[in-house]
């Protein structure tokens, strides 16, 4: 006797688990469908706006060393702590940086499937029209009294003199037409994101190959494109010395006007600039109008004045002409101040300095000088005059505008006079050196720089423009049409939808389209009354 | 006249457009008062062709005497509505009036200061609300949640921005004046509408939140107000227009500080803020074509997008200095 033993089924393998790199990859493809997705690019977005704020109420490194110092002065704990998290370089930080490439990753990864897709939408026929075209958000049904392929002609007509796009088929429930205009919104769409990182490449491109200075020029003097000169200057990475464009500008006349109120009404330089060495071409440049030659640019930035001295010492050797810029303080008004340093006097082993106050108009209210002009009607000066170290070969570093506090802390530097001074007026100090105010110059704050970059960047901004104009104002439309065999005496049914993005009111063009086809079949009916009876197999395409 | 008994006409009619724009507030307010009763449960299910809420329900007592217009508004109401509007429309050309004289009194375009400015931007305002307004008129009922920060604004312009008539500073000197601070104007003036539509929208679906849960909320301001939905499309097309004409004033504004300033973009805390604009109101245009993002959250966004704009204006001209510090206050 044979007994059938009855097995259990085996249990079914559990499926075997992917390979490390099946699991890394996805992974890595599950982020990457997480970074282009729309909700990520919307939170970078809102961190990109986010990160933006602390970089415009903390003072920035970019824009002025002096307000960060100043910061730093003012909040000793907090500061180091700021910037240890980049706070004060937050445009150059690299956590700002990670956001803004996270986002272009985000927009690449997104926008170049979508233009891929749009080539081919733009290549393609229009799709097939969906079964029930009473589903689409507009749509109507019309009686014809032509037939299938009549009337699909008519429909055919008035959609291509509309510009739109026809496609013709047999389809599974009719004869029918599809038909797409409107190609351009989405290729504004993709114009416009990949404008934008056009934009970012230019930007960059700029930084690395850009390069900015700027120096103090005083009338009758000159300075040349060669970083040794300026006073301040920032280059990007990839900026040889050797590539900067060999320009010398010298200051020849500096001017400025003012309004009755002392509204500051114009400021500007007359320059004569050109390569080094070389005849020079003159020109006037002043704010919002500055040199463009050769790719770089020269600006005026700023104008103050250089008060002019002259020094007799004891043993009858004087300098004369000798001057240094007050820098402004106060840009209503003028009121400046600065020092000037005499490191080698003769007769002597000390040192000589004149700190003090300029007024291009000056009062002096209470004894204290004010300056109430900034035109130079009535300049005066108020001096403080030290001898002793300046400090100068020290090794600390020091402001060229003051003189430096730990030498009069220690007692090296001695306070010897004081003096109010008008042009002409002199002060003599007890050892018998006389000090004058011989006249008065100007200076003009003038900045070169050079950013190969800009112009692409202001070519994609233009494109980012355009695509965006494209994107919002224009209409992605498709129109489906069947004609299909209706009961009565007009033969056949016309049945029409459309779908429409971009825009909101769709019903008035859609109602005046559905107008149109029907007086068009009206016509074309009393123009052919004696058409034969429709046939259901009529080839329509 | 001379320029300076314009620069004063100037002053005396923006006080003469405070008070016609203080009238327009009373007179919507009227509007929304005579409007009829509290709303009754449920109403909202049975919107009728017209889009109003169709003919009562027994439980909903029979609006004021007069018959009602299309939107079921009984006549008393739309014809108080129609004298805040022509109020509106008034104050509008007086408010044009205080910056044409302003322009003539200085022989320039009248926005070199802050009170320029702010008071070219809330007549752009009040000029965008008026054609919607005029083009659908159910947004009548939210004139008074538009005119009165308007008023609020222009008082608080007058009080704490002016300053007198004088000539431009040297930096303003440049055609790009009329270029890129008009656009900024119209931008700005945009996002306002945009923005206050945005903030109906919320108090309106919260409502009709409510409405929908069978609850019988009891504001009949509310019940007054457009629909949510169509709420939230005037806020859309509105923003829609604005921010390509942002993006312009934003590329107008770099291309003028190249001439100006020696740089396109140097992070100055104007162009920073005016970068966190455009980025915020980048977002709102996003959100609505997300999913989980539309609707309610999105309106936020967008209110967020005009609480920038008026920390731009205020406090980048006022407390930071920057290049863009240009709000002659002082």
């Amino acid at each position: 006797m044979t007994t059938t033993v009855e097995r259990p089924a085996a249990p079914p393998t559990p499926p075997s688990r992917p390979s490390v790199g099946g699991q890394v990859r996805a992974t890595l493809l599950r982020w990457w469908r997480q970074l282009t997705a729309m909700r990520t690019a919307l939170v970078l977005l809102f961190l990109l706006a986010i990160a933006a704020i602390p970089g415009s109420l903390l003072p920035q490194r970019s824009l002025s060393q002096n307000q960060v110092a100043g910061y730093v002065t003012d909040h000793p704990t907090l500061a180091p702590i700021l910037d240890r998290f980049y706070l004060f370089d937050v445009f150059s930080s690299p956590w700002f940086a990670a956001i803004y490439l996270l986002l272009f990753i985000s927009l690449i990864g997104c926008v170049v499937p979508r233009a891929i897709e749009h080539g081919r939408a733009v290549l393609a026929q229009p799709p097939p029209a969906p079964r029930h075209l009473h589903r689409l958000p507009d749509h109507a049904t019309e009686p014809s009294p032509l037939d299938l392929s009549g009337t699909l002609d008519v429909v055919e007509e008035e959609l291509r003199v509309r510009r739109f796009r026809v496609a013709r088929r047999a389809g599974r429930y009719g004869p029918e037409i599809s038909a797409e205009k409107g190609f351009l919104k989405e290729t504004g769409n993709v114009v416009f994101h990949l404008a934008l990182l056009a934009l970012l490449l230019g930007l960059a491109g700029g930084k690395l190959w850009g390069y900015e200075g700027s120096i103090l020029v005083t009338e009758g003097s000159r300075f040349c494109n060669t970083f040794q000169q300026y006073d301040t200057y920032s280059t990007g990475a990839l900026v040889d010395a050797a590539d900067m464009t060999p320009l010398c500008v010298r200051l020849d006349q500096f001017s400025a006007e003012y309004e009755e109120n002392l509204t500051a009404a114009s400021f500007t330089a007359d320059i004569d600039y050109g390569p080094a060495g070389s005849a020079s071409r003159n020109t006037t440049i002043g704010v919002n109008d500055p040199l463009r030659v050769d790719g770089d640019r020269v600006y005026v930035t700023g104008h103050g004045f250089v008060p002019v001295f002259s020094v007799t010492f004891p043993d009858g050797t004087s300098f004369t002409d000798i001057s240094a810029p007050f820098l402004p303080s106060d840009t209503a008004t003028m009121a400046s101040q600065g020092a000037l340093k005499l490191p080698d006097i003769p007769g002597s082993d000390e040192q000589l300095a004149l700190e003090g106050f300029f007024a291009p108009t000056g009062s002096i209210q209470g004894g204290v000088l004010t300056s109430i002009d900034p035109r130079p009607l009535d300049p005066q000066v108020a001096l403080i005059v030290y001898r002793g170290y300046l400090g100068l070969d020290s090794g600390l570093p020091q402001s060229v505008y003051s003189v430096d506090q730990t030498q009069i802390d220690r007692g090296t530097l001695d306070r010897v006079g004081a003096a109010n001074l008008s042009v002409g007026e002199s002060a003599t100090l007890e050892d018998g050196t006389v000090i004058s105010f011989s006249g008065l110059k100007e200076f003009a704050a003038m900045q070169l720089s050079h950013d190969p970059g800009q112009i692409y960047v202001l070519g994609a901004a233009i494109a980012v423009l355009i695509g965006l104009l494209g994107m919002l104002l224009l209409r992605r439309e498709r129109v489906f049409a069947r004609a299909m065999p209706g009961t009565g005496s007009p033969g056949t049914v016309l049945s029409v939808g459309s779908l429409t993005r971009g825009s909101a009111d769709t019903e008035p063009r859609f109602t005046a389209l559905v107008d149109d086809v029907r007086r068009a079949l009206e016509r074309r009916a009393i123009a052919a009354p004696h058409r034969p009876a429709p046939s259901e197999e009529n080839p329509s395409s | 006249m001379t320029s300076s008994s314009l620069a004063a006409l100037s002053d005396t009619l923006f006080s003469i457009a405070v008070a016609l724009y203080s009238v327009a507030v009373i007179a919507f307010c009227a509007e929304l008062a005579f409007g009829g009763k509290q709303a009754p449960a449920r109403s909202r299910a049975f919107v009728g062709a017209d889009g109003g809420p169709a003919g009562p329900g027994p439980a909903v007592p029979v609006g004021p005497i007069a018959p009602s217009t299309a939107d079921h508004e009984p006549a008393r109401a739309r014809r108080v509505g129609e004298i805040a509007m022509a109020f509106t429309l008034l104050g509008a050309l007086v408010h044009a009036g205080v910056l044409i004289t302003r322009g003539v009194a200085t022989g320039r375009l009248p926005w070199g200061n802050m009170y320029e400015f702010g008071t070219a931007v809330v007549l752009v305002a009040v000029v965008v609300y008026t054609v919607l307004a005029l083009r659908t008129p159910a947004l009548r009922h939210i004139g008074v949640f538009v005119l009165a920060p308007v008023v609020l604004s222009m008082v608080g312009i007058g009080l704490f921005l002016y300053a007198s008539a004088g000539p431009l500073v040297a930096a303003l000197r440049s055609s790009w004046l009329a270029v890129h601070v008009t656009s900024a104007i119209l931008g700005f003036g945009i996002f306002f509408v945009s923005g206050i539509a945005s903030v109906m929208y919320l108090v309106r679906a919260t409502y009709e939140a409510k409405v929908a849960a069978g609850q019988r909320p009891l504001s009949r301001v509310v019940h007054r107000l457009p629909s949510a939905a169509a709420l939230d499309r005037t806020a859309h097309r509105t923003a829609v227009f604005g921010f390509p004409i942002w993006t312009f004033a934003v590329i107008a504004g770099a291309i003028w500080a190249e001439s100006a300033w020696g740089r396109f973009w140097g992070w100055d805390p104007k162009e920073t803020w005016a970068f966190i604009a455009w980025v915020v109101y980048a977002a709102y245009l996003h959100a609505r074509t997300t999913a989980g993002w539309r609707g309610r959250p999105s309106a936020w966004v967008n209110v967020v997008g005009l609480v920038v704009m008026i920390f731009n204006l205020l406090y980048v001209n006022i407390v930071s200095t920057g290049l863009h510090s240009y709000g002659g206050l002082g």
